[in-house]
């Protein structure tokens, strides 16, 4: 074992504090010490993307990210975007058009939706196809989740036209 | 799929990063994406007893063009690539190549240091950089040192780097004429199974200069200066892309593997250089 680290972040808006080993995978943190289950572990080799979360801005399979490089960091996961009273846009679509079937890898899906939209808000068939493409799903066939992020993007300019 | 124990530094210098890696020796190593270093430590390939992250040390970000020279920070993402607008006007290549790899996730993450240094013969940028003639700039105890690419790669994870240097940047004149990266992968996220990169310089209907380079044919990238040399003063029809691509498949040495046998390796080699050339000629 090597020395423990203090380690701080910033997960879904709440402050964390707490001693871990610096080889502590980011996803075992989350699901594990902070009891944040929303991030899934599915192949846990970079390649799925159930795992994935937002850490600093960015869309990361967080089985890929040791702790220690979290450290100061700010991270969002599935559970920080919507809750059952009150869904993100995106879950709302997916529950919607049947983005989802066992929803394994939905959490990292729509984490990953979340990013992808707010750098393309209004993105074609083949861009979401293309952005979405560090998601595996083992059910849907992906077409009904590229119609849910279709469909969550249109509502999404919608409203902020009508607020405009 | 957890690593071995590791001591975890994040030095904001380089001076920090060299005085750990003078202390340990091998035992240390530098973590930049950590997207081909973390997966090997997962499966316990690689110990790496002391990581140094280089996440904050100052001066390793940014790109930039000027006198008709490209630099890249080592730091500089896949993502940063693709998304930075100046880059893609004066190197259009590099944006074309950073596309083909990988998927969105590890993009943001893997750096273009990491990708040139990690000598792992399926990386992309490594066969992109010969093709580029680009220069690599390290540095270690002893200051400063330029490595040429083509001078770079000894063979699989063996290269001109030695333990206690770091890769602090990439550079290589604006490229000239039209230009391609094509690639031949079995699914997104997969490394190629042949790609070629190449540009290409028109003069009245001829061609008048060609640098080709192929990825994950041999242990390491394969620049083919014959390849090249075969369509000089010709005005690349398909019997002169042929003469390319037969000197090409003199110049690479593919071993069989999960991706096929050596056979269908120099097929998909030769139709991806087949279509690179035609894409960057019609670019010309
Ligand atoms: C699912 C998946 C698919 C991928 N597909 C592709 C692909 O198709 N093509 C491709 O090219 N790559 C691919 N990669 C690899 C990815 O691009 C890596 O991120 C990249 O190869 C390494 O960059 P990194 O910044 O992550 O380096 P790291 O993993 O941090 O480091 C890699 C190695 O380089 C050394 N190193 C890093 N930076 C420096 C430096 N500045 N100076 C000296 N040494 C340094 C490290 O010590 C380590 O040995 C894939 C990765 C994954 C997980
Ligand atoms: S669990 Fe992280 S990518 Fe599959
Ligand atoms: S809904 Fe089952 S894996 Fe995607």
């Amino acid at each position: 074992m090597s020395k423990k680290m203090h380690i701080q972040l910033t997960v879904n808006g709440e402050a964390q504090e707490f001693l871990a080993e610096p080889r502590e995978l980011l996803i075992h943190t989350l699901r594990e010490r902070l009891n944040i289950t929303g991030p899934h572990i599915g192949c846990e080799t970079s390649h799925c993307g159930a795992c994935t979360v937002t850490l600093n801005g960015k869309s990361v399979k967080s089985c890929t990210v040791f702790v220690a490089q979290a450290d100061g960091a700010e991270i969002t996961t599935i559970e920080g975007l919507g809750n059952p009273d009150k869904l993100h846009v995106l879950q709302e679509a997916f529950k919607e058009h049947h983005g989802l079937q066992c929803g394994f890898c939905t959490p990292g899906m729509i984490t990953r939706a979340s990013k992808l939209l707010e750098e393309n808000p209004s993105p074609t068939e083949e861009e979401v196809r293309f952005g979405m493409a560090g998601n595996i799903c083992r059910c849907t066939g992906y077409q009904n989740i590229v119609k849910s992020i279709l469909a969550a993007a249109a509502e999404m300019s919608a409203s902020k036209e009508a607020a405009e | 799929m957890i690593p071995a124990a590791f001591e975890y530094y994040r030095p904001k210098d380089m001076e920090g990063v060299l005085a750990v890696l003078t202390e340990h020796g091998d035992d240390a190593r530098v973590l930049a994406g950590g997207h081909s270093l973390i997966p090997m430590m997962k499966l316990r390939m690689a110990e790496v007893p002391h990581l140094i992250d280089l996440q904050d040390v100052a001066g390793l970000g940014g790109i930039s063009v000027s006198d008709g020279t490209v630099r890249l920070g080592a730091m500089v993402t896949q993502s940063d690539i693709i998304a930075d607008a100046v880059l893609a006007d004066a190197a259009p290549i590099m944006r074309e190549a950073s596309l083909q790899i990988a998927d969105p996730q590890v993009r943001y993450m893997g750096t273009v240091g990491g990708n040139v240094a990690n000598g792992d013969p399926g990386n992309d940028m490594p066969g992109l950089m010969q093709c580029l003639d680009a220069t690599f700039t390290l540095i270690g105890p002893d200051g400063e040192r330029e490595v040429a690419a083509r001078d770079f790669y000894e063979s699989a994870y063996m290269t001109a780097r030695e333990d206690d240097e770091v890769l602090t940047a990439v550079s290589f004149k604006v490229p000239e004429g039209g230009y391609a990266y094509q690639k031949q992968k079995r699914k997104i996220g997969d490394y190629a199974t042949a790609a070629a990169a190449v540009q290409i310089v028109k003069e009245g209907g001829t061609c008048a200069r060609a640098s080709i380079a192929m990825t994950n044919l041999s242990d390491t990238p394969v620049y083919s200066e014959a390849a090249g040399a075969a369509l000089v003063g010709t005005s690349v029809t398909d019997s002169d892309i042929d003469a390319a691509v037969q000197a090409m498949l003199g110049d690479i040495d593919p071993a069989e593997d999960n991706r096929g046998p050596v056979e269908f390796k120099r097929h998909a080699a030769a139709v991806i250089l087949r279509r690179a050339i035609a894409r960057a000629w019609s670019r010309a």
